[in-house]
């Protein structure tokens, strides 16, 4: 077998494999500059949580209309949303500390999500509400996708700099006259956005994948806000193809045949810093 | 530092010449239960230097966040004059109030201190780099401009704290614990910078500790213990009795003082 047909037939012959990978570089592009803001506002873990908010409204919306991808998107929509709102209230007024309250309501959102598919739903409904089916994302799915993509990047293109000014120095932004409140909000709306997108792909337990892991791998390498964008994007394309194609090859699920691509690439990232310091500690202790 | 550089990097005057005058009625300010303010009446007139002196958690950094408007009042108001705020405002944080592992340069740190004028969108001017460079050139640390801000040590990172505030070219400065923690040569230094934006007619309020710089440079102090305990000529405000009412045991002048009495920018 050529090099040429394993890297390149599967997506040349099939349709949905075409449909997939666009779908999987849209959700990249979003996630690279939102993901990156998300880490360096060490919000990492709350991006998770959020991406299993959507899951109580995406199978409330499964229960209602079967799987019409609009109203299981509408329904994860509507819950993020709550999640965002309940979150937002809970740090203003809130007695309950914030990571108390997080894990109870990401726990419940699981466990919800998960016995309202099952009440009308067989085995393999639950896995794509779980798990994705980014081989079964058909037209009007990639035009939410690749929609929601281009509204979370026109957005960060108008307010990266207040963003990243947050991200360090809420006290400067404010001060300067910046709103706190309204900053944060189209944030996590945004971030909600993007996981309703990344939920088709990839199901509401791996929607957080395109958001986390690319950047997370990119901090190994860059150190300025440039490059970490931009290697998110890279790495989170590269991930996409390289599931989907061990998807085909391979015969396994393509959500998480993505995921374990993105988590390798993050896993040998990894590897660069820790390089790095194992070469000082050489140089260090090298007689001079 | 030169004399020269500071003046050239600050212009002679705040922006539009604006003179900023702070009134601030029966404030009180507060955190959930707890009062942290209280009552605090008075006026920060136009072109004033001041220092917000008070034992921890008198509320001086309360007062200041109320003033900059980071925290809304609980009762009573501020009302500034003369000065168009928030832009005319420059609030200068405690150190640890920012996230210095954000990946961001020296320079592109201190030009954000404009933000606010070329707005959301916009590359940045090339006429603000050039002012944030000297800004940076004011405070002695252009050499390190392309530096990472988390590279700065605590007084390097100070200096750019005070180079963006240079570039705010503000009315009204707020400064918030300025010289805690950094070397007496880099305290010498944003001392006089200080001093010189006060030699502008800037308004500028300061909290901090230490009673002899108080004494040596500030005209005018405001005692603190939630409530105010002196407001007014530094050298009436901070007597042996009113130190004592605010917390402060420690006397001015019992300690051996480690440097010269600066002398005035203007």
């Amino acid at each position: 077998m050529s090099l040429w047909s394993i890297l390149v037939v599967p997506f040349a012959e099939y349709a949905f494999m075409r449909t997939a990978l666009v779908a999987c570089i849209a959700l990249a592009v979003a996630s690279g500059p939102l993901g990156t803001l998300l880490l360096l506002r060490r919000m990492g873990l709350f991006g998770n949580v959020l991406s299993h908010a959507v899951m109580p409204g995406a199978a409330i919306g499964f229960a209602l209309a079967g799987s019409a991808l609009a109203v299981l998107s509408i329904g994860g929509l509507i819950t993020g949303l709550a999640m965002v709102l309940f979150m937002m209230i809970g740090t203003r007024f809130g007695e309950q500390r914030e990571d108390v309250s997080l894990a109870a309501f990401y726990t419940a959102s699981i466990g919800v999500g998960v016995l309202v598919v099952s009440l009308r739903g067989t085995n393999v409904d639950l896995m794509h509400v779980l798990l994705g089916t980014v081989l079964a994302i058909d037209v009007p799915a990639l035009v939410l996708i690749v929609t929601i993509a281009s509204i979370v990047v026109a957005s960060l293109a108008f307010i990266f700099r207040p963003l990243a000014i947050q991200s360090f120095d809420p006290a400067f932004l404010r001060a300067t006259g910046g709103s706190d409140i309204a900053y944060r909000a189209i944030f996590l709306v945004l971030i909600v956005l993007d996981l309703v997108a990344g939920f088709q792909a990839l199901g509401t337990l791996l929607a957080g994948v395109p958001l986390l892991l690319p950047p997370a791998a990119a901090r190994c390498w860059a150190r300025r806000i440039g490059p970490l964008v931009g290697l998110s994007i890279g790495f989170g394309i590269v991930a996409g193809y390289a599931g989907l194609l061990a998807s085909y090859h391979l015969n396994v699920p393509s959500g998480p045949a993505i995921a374990c691509a993105a988590a390798l690439i993050y896993a040998a990232s990894t590897l660069v810093p820790a390089s790095r310091i194992l070469m000082t500690a050489l140089k260090a202790t090298r007689p001079i | 530092m030169s004399e020269a550089s500071n003046r050239d990097a600050a212009g002679s005057q705040p922006r539009n010449g604006r003179h900023g005058r702070v009134t601030v009625r029966d404030l009180t300010v507060g955190y959930r239960e707890r009062v942290a303010v209280e009552a605090v009446s008075g006026v920060f007139v136009a072109g004033s230097l001041t220092a917000i002196v008070g034992a921890n958690g008198a509320g001086k950094t309360t007062l200041l966040h109320a003033i900059a408007g980071l925290i809304a009042p609980r009762h009573g108001s501020i009302e500034i004059t003369g000065a168009e705020v928030p832009a005319d405002l420059a609030y200068l944080p405690q150190s640890d109030s920012i996230d210095r592992d954000f990946p961001i340069s020296v320079l592109e740190f201190t030009a954000l201190g404009g933000w606010a004028r070329i707005g959301v969108l916009g590359r940045v001017p090339m006429e603000l780099r050039l002012h944030a460079m000297s800004a940076l050139q004011a405070v002695g640390l252009d050499d390190l401009a392309g530096r990472m801000l988390g590279e700065l040590s605590v007084g390097q990172f100070r200096r750019a704290l005070f180079a963006r505030v240079i570039v705010q070219d503000a009315a009204i400065v707020l400064l918030d614990e300025p010289f805690a923690g950094v070397d007496a040569a880099t305290s010498d230094e944003l001392l006089r910078l200080m001093q010189h934006w006060h030699g502008e007619g800037r308004t500028v309020m300061v909290a901090l500790h230490d009673l002899d710089q108080v004494l040596a440079i500030f005209p005018a102090t405001l005692l603190l213990a939630r409530k105010v305990i002196a407001w007014g000529e530094t050298v009436t405000a901070l007597t042996p009795e009113k130190l004592l009412e605010a917390g402060l045991a420690a006397l001015p002048g019992t300690r051996a003082r480690s440097r010269p009495a600066m002398p005035s920018s203007r």
